[in-house]
């Protein structure tokens, strides 16, 4: 054990940090608004809106999150006429092309949250609040949406945490977050077990807090207090 | 399309043979997650606190780290950790593991902790008098798992582990960072030489989104045969 290179990695790894905390609150930010439309068109009755949203998250729940970042970040590139329009600003940095394939990654899986946490929502709730008159975007913003964040949020959590883990990919985009800063040190010193025991409490920590706060949030907003 | 053509002018024969190495990581690992699971599940539901604590430091570990770092972790620290253990019996060559066993090794630990958990999960949701009964009847512990418990659980963690074979399934997609000349890794290899990365890496979506496809396609199919009866 080289407790040195432990005590002289630990700041290192902890700047890296501040990398991949960006990344994941970006994304997460972003993948919410995408999941909670998404979720929205697949309940929607017309065949075609329910199909495409379907067929969004089909794709970017049936293949590997690496593909995706690679096909933007060196796919996107490949087109001629993009790298004319101002999005080339964008999609040449790969901080936001892992951001945009974060986002579209967490949006798909939030939209299945989401749309599941919709559906067991129980119609007498529904009819009970038809009964009463009120209208159905008051139905929707202040019944609907309340319940299915409380129902969603044990998944949500997982959710969350899995993106943490998600964003160790930016570091194949030449991007310095934790696990690329990690995999720096341990190709330059060779002492892979020292630093994963850093850069894994660091991880460890921060899905220890998400689940600490989710396990708050589910016990301030359950039904019965 | 002519980019795809089988034989020396196309990729389509590369791609093939490393689809067919994405599924043989993903089995293998898949396998040695089951192992791990077998042996951390009695730990994770043992009575004994210390035990208790190995199966939940395994899973929690496991699950909480990026499954980048845990590769980096075998492919970097593999050959060393294996020739510390061949020194302490005398010998001192060098060592040098195949891509293919570090990666499945790598990628199977990572399995074997979510499958640990759906096994404790499925375990724990058949009726208590199950055990009862079994231990009245005077049935040894060991046929009490294997020809009472186990026949139940499997229907009960299909559903479970499908979503288990499909996070398996992705995650080979992570050993490409070793050279393992897998799907992501041909693509790679294939982008950089004919400087089209836009098709290969959407190739490789297809091939993956075909995978996933037809695993469903069989795990539902199994679904239906162990759930004859209910």
């Amino acid at each position: 054990m080289d407790f040195d290179l432990m005590f002289t990695s630990f700041p290192k790894l902890l700047g890296a940090t501040v990398v991949t905390l960006k990344l994941l609150s970006a994304s997460l930010f972003f993948g919410l608004i995408i999941g909670l439309l998404f979720a929205i068109l697949r309940l929607n009755k017309n065949i075609l809106i329910n199909k495409f949203a379907y067929g969004y998250s089909y794709l970017f729940r049936g293949t590997p999150l690496l593909v995706q970042i690679f096909i933007i970040y060196f796919g996107l590139g490949q087109i001629e006429y993009l790298r004319s329009t101002f999005l080339w600003v964008i999609l040449k940095e790969p901080y936001w092309c892992a951001i945009i394939a974060f986002t579209l990654n967490t949006g798909a899986y939030t939209s299945e949250i989401l749309r599941s946490a919709f559906q067991t929502i129980k119609p007498g709730i529904i009819e009970a609040s038809k009964s009463l008159g009120i209208s159905n975007k008051i139905i929707f913003y202040k019944i609907q949406i309340p319940i299915a964040i409380r129902q969603s949020l044990p998944a949500y959590g997982n959710e969350i945490i899995l993106m943490m883990k998600g964003t160790s990919l930016a570091s194949t985009v030449t991007l310095m977050d934790l696990t690329g800063v990690a995999k720096y040190i341990i190709s330059t010193t060779f002492k892979p077990i020292e630093v994963f025991i850093v850069a894994g409490g660091i991880y460890l920590f921060m899905t220890f807090i998400i689940h600490n706060v989710i396990k708050f949030l589910e016990k301030k907003y359950s039904f019965n207090s | 399309m002519e980019l795809l053509a089988f034989g020396k002018t196309g990729w389509g024969d590369e791609l093939f043979y490393a689809t067919l190495m994405t599924i043989a990581v993903s089995v293998t690992a898949m396998f040695i997650g089951f192992f791990f699971a077998l042996i951390f599940t009695p730990l994770k539901l043992s009575k004994f606190k210390s035990l208790n604590l190995i199966g939940n430091f395994y899973t929690t570990v496991i699950r909480g780290v990026p499954e980048l770092l845990v590769i980096y972790l075998f492919f970097f620290g593999g050959s060393g950790a294996i020739m510390y253990v061949a020194s302490i019996f005398g010998y001192f060559e060098y060592i040098e593991i195949n891509a293919f066993i570090t990666g499945s090794v790598a990628i199977g630990i990572i399995s074997g902790a979510y499958s640990t958990e759906v096994f404790r999960g499925a375990i724990q949701s058949i009726d208590k008098g199950q055990f009862e009964a079994s231990k009245v009847l005077g049935i040894n512990k060991f046929t009490q798992f294997y020809k009472i418990i186990l026949p139940q659980m499997l229907r009960l963690a299909i559903p479970n582990l499908s979503n288990v074979w499909q996070i398996t399934l992705k995650d080979t997609s992570l050993i490409s960072v070793t050279g393992l000349v897998e799907i992501m890794r041909q693509s790679y290899i294939a982008a950089g030489s004919t400087r089209d990365p836009l098709f290969f890496y959407c190739f490789a979506a297809i091939l993956y989104l075909m995978l996933t496809y037809i695993s469903m396609k069989i795990i539902n199919r199994l679904e239906i045969k162990y759930s004859r009866g209910y």
